[in-house]
């Protein structure tokens, strides 16, 4: 069997663990299959399955990043600061957030590619650096009054549809990503980096610029990511996306992407983050409690990787 | 073997061990009744000392059920004399050499009191010294009634120990006979299926000019002051010990690791090689003596591992392009005969000398003009050695510059045009022009040992030096 037809069919069945999941819980709870909650869970998607796309790059390469919650933190409050207090353009704060974004990812990148850091020590002192930043930027404020023009980000909708807008911008990053990865040779080469990063280092790819731009996107789509998030309510936190890396590496896990890297693909991490929400919001409606529902997710990411190890050993 | 050593468990067909029918089920239970494996890849776990090692599992314990140290340094010192081995037993197996690590093995198995070693390629890594005391264990062992399996794909050792011989071919029995009976030539017709008049097939072909040159390279006290070049439309070989810094250097010229200092030219053109990259771009390949794990990528398909080193041959305007990847290295795969029934494949499931190819092909694809082997045909069957060597045979043709690191004396003599000997990180031997008609063995050990040295071999480093 080959590697493509393997990522074909791990997609297909984290597509049918979600319909099914999704025809439980209709019956569960009928108030489910509303169009009003259909909707709702797209706008909850959205931040996460962003924030996990950039994640999934470098998952694809064999690392980590779990500083990207913290980044959202971060970037959310430099752009309120600039809008709101400093009174500028929206335009300028949205671009100061995806370059601190991705400056941050690059310095992450930097020091795992040339100082051979550990991706999960380089990122949890980012993920320490960023949060620090931004509460103490912040100052225990809560930045809040931002223009229609920048909330329609958040919650416009598509004209005379009830769709939002910001799944539009989502998307616009899973397509852009999505061709990158399978049309571009950066795709090929973050792919060879997890299947083995001295043989492709042997076979003259430059593997540190290729790791460091993998970080660089994972911190673009944080920052993309809190761009929504601010928009949509209407504030900037210095909390904001606290615990974010987790739900972002459950998606990429769920959707199929092994974490040893080398596999994995673009709309898979997708459909891992909406099995994410849509658990999450069954359980809701369900009047489950949240703590019961962090014990929930955690089963279901245990199963994910249990189905995925499981895979690999058949494959042998 | 794998089979026989309960490695393997799915299996069809009959085990009859001392005249009764068995169950392999598994490693432990196999060892038990006397049956043990060394393979060819290492099983040590670097991190742990050679004694703790060989009794790994079944460490021997104090009465209070600490681990006796003292009686397992002891054990396996006595396991290392039997066996002549000057190794340490307190030794970190990281720190011992490739050939060091088989020892350990061997002795390791000793431990074991079997009745039957399987040996898996025992010699691949070791040096002649080594191979020569493995050859009285092995006849020890045969005097105490053990029976001895020796796999190997070096025809002069089983015409030198063996008694029975057994010849497989893609898995498929073909011949048992007394070795005493047969010889060396029937022996390879068999294992190719074919007769092969001439095993080192050599072409002449007019030199070019020097593709690559490289002056007084060092590299700490692995690589000292050495300098060579290699012409266009030559095969120039390498020949050495294991440790004599063959695959060091080789390493450090496509820059996949840095040296101290030293001139690098392409072309005639000075270069300061900084990463494996450049080294590409400058048209150099190396082919590395592990290609599990640092010459292809296994969990991938062939494709992919063919396009790794230059993707420009798959890609159109608007980007990738399956079919025209497909298409090229189909191409790529055909001219080297690239045994498999997809380019969708994945390169773990193919056999050694096809993955060779593959890595060839690799190279080829990124048009390559400096082709650097290292090993080229360890471990790997004879019908594909032969096929490694039309291809290297064919590169030549083409005008390109093959180099070749080998450390099996008959090959590197029949393939190469001009060869070099190492010696501990020293240029030892240079033979080449009319020295090549009347070369033998024993000179070319003579360097590797470093007993012998060609006159002026470093004179030209020295002036400068001084």
């Amino acid at each position: 069997m080959t590697a493509k037809k393997k990522i074909d069919l791990s997609n297909m069945t984290s597509v049918i663990a979600l319909l099914a999941l999704c025809v439980i819980i209709s019956i569960a709870e009928p108030a489910f299959r509303t169009v009003g909650n259909m909707i709702n869970i797209l706008q909850q998607v959205t931040v996460i399955a962003v924030i996990a796309l950039g994640v999934n790059i470098v998952i694809f390469t064999g690392g980590i990043d779990i500083s990207v919650g913290s980044m959202v933190g971060f970037t959310g409050i430099v752009m309120g600061k600039i809008i709101v207090e400093q009174g500028m353009s929206p335009v300028i704060g949205v671009a100061a957030a995806l370059v601190i974004g991705v400056l941050c990812g690059t310095f992450n990148g930097i020091m795992i590619a040339k100082f051979k850091l550990q991706p999960m020590i380089a990122t949890l002192a980012m993920m320490s650096m960023a949060r620090g930043a931004a509460l103490t930027l912040a100052d225990g404020q809560t930045i809040t009054g931002y223009s229609d023009g920048f909330r329609w980000i958040g919650v416009g909708e598509i004209g005379g549809t009830k769709i939002p807008v910001q799944i539009l911008f989502m998307l616009l990053f899973y397509i852009l990503v999505f061709y990158l990865m399978r049309y571009r040779k950066f795709g090929r080469y973050i792919y060879s980096i997890g299947g083995n990063e001295e043989a492709t280092r042997l076979s003259g790819i430059n593997v540190d610029k290729y790791k460091i731009m993998a970080y660089s996107i994972s911190g673009l789509g944080a920052a993309i990511a809190s761009v929504i998030l601010v928009a949509k309510l209407n504030s900037a936190q210095s909390t904001a996306g606290l615990d974010y890396e987790m739900d972002a590496i459950a998606s990429c896990v769920i959707g199929g992407t092994s974490l040893l890297g080398g596999f994995g693909s673009v709309w898979g991490t997708f459909v891992g983050a909406v099995i994410m929400i849509v658990i999450r919001n069954g359980l809701n409606l369900l009047n489950v409690s949240s703590n019961l529902q962090k014990l929930v997710i955690g089963v279901v990411i245990l199963l994910a990787v249990l189905a995925d190890s499981v895979r690999h050993r058949t494959d042998k | 073997m794998k089979v026989l050593a309960g490695v393997n468990t799915n299996y069809e067909g009959r085990i009859i061990y001392k005249g009764e029918e068995i169950a392999a089920r598994s490693v432990e239970e196999q060892r038990e009744r006397g049956v043990s494996i060394i393979f060819q890849e290492m099983n040590l776990l670097k991190n742990l000392t050679v004694a703790e090692n060989m009794f790994l599992g079944r460490q021997p314990v104090t009465r209070t059920g600490m681990i006796d140290w003292k009686k397992m340094n002891r054990d396996a010192r006595r396991l290392l004399d039997s066996i002549h081995s000057d190794i340490s037993e307190k030794a970190l197996v990281s720190s011992l050499s490739v050939g060091q690590m088989q020892m350990v093995e061997i002795a390791k198995a000793l431990s074991f009191e079997s009745s039957i070693i399987i040996m898996d390629e025992p010699t691949s890594a070791l040096t002649e010294k080594e191979v020569q005391a493995l050859f009285d264990i092995i006849g020890k062992l045969k005097q105490d009634n053990v029976a001895i399996v020796y796999i190997s794909h070096r025809l002069e050792e089983i015409m030198k120990i063996g008694d029975r011989l057994t010849i497989f071919r893609d898995g498929k029995y073909i011949a048992t006979v007394n070795v005493a009976d047969i010889t060396m030539d029937q022996m390879v017709s068999m294992m190719v299926g074919r007769e092969m008049t001439d095993y080192y097939p050599k072409v002449n072909v007019a030199s070019g000019e020097k593709l690559l040159e490289v002056k007084h390279m060092k590299q700490g006290k692995r690589l000292k002051n050495l300098s060579f070049y290699a012409r266009g439309g030559e095969i120039t070989g390498f020949y050495g010990l294991m440790g004599a810094g063959r695959t060091e250097l080789m390493r450090a010229v496509f820059g996949a690791d840095s040296y101290d200092s030293g001139e690098i030219y392409i072309k005639g053109k000075r270069q300061y090689m900084k990463s494996c990259e450049q080294a590409k771009r400058l048209g150099l390949a190396l082919l590395t003596e592990d290609r599990k794990n640092q010459g292809l990528i296994l969990e991938f398909d062939l494709n992919r591992n063919i396009s790794l080193a230059n993707m420009d041959t798959a890609m159109t305007a608007f980007g990738f392009d399956g079919i025209k990847e497909n298409e090229n290295n189909q191409r790529l795969a055909d001219a080297m005969n690239v045994k498999t029934p997809s380019l969708k494949q994945k390169a773990k499931n193919l056999s050694g000398g096809n993955q060779q190819k593959v890595v060839i092909c690799k190279w080829l694809n990124a048009d390559a003009d400096i082709i650097i082997f290292d090993e080229p045909t360890r471990g790997i069957d004879v019908g594909a050695k032969a096929e490694i060597y039309k291809i290297m045979n064919q590169l030549k043709e083409q005008g390109k510059a093959v180099i070749m690191v080998s450390s099996e004396l008959t090959e590197c003599m029949g393939v190469s045009d001009r060869i070099y000997v190492m010696h501990e990180g020293e240029m030892t031997g240079i033979i080449e022009g009319e020295d090549m008609k009347h070369i033998t063995e024993e000179l070319i050990v003579g360097f590797a040992t470093g007993t012998k040295k060609t006159k002026g071999v470093n004179d030209h480093d020295s002036e400068k030096e001084d």
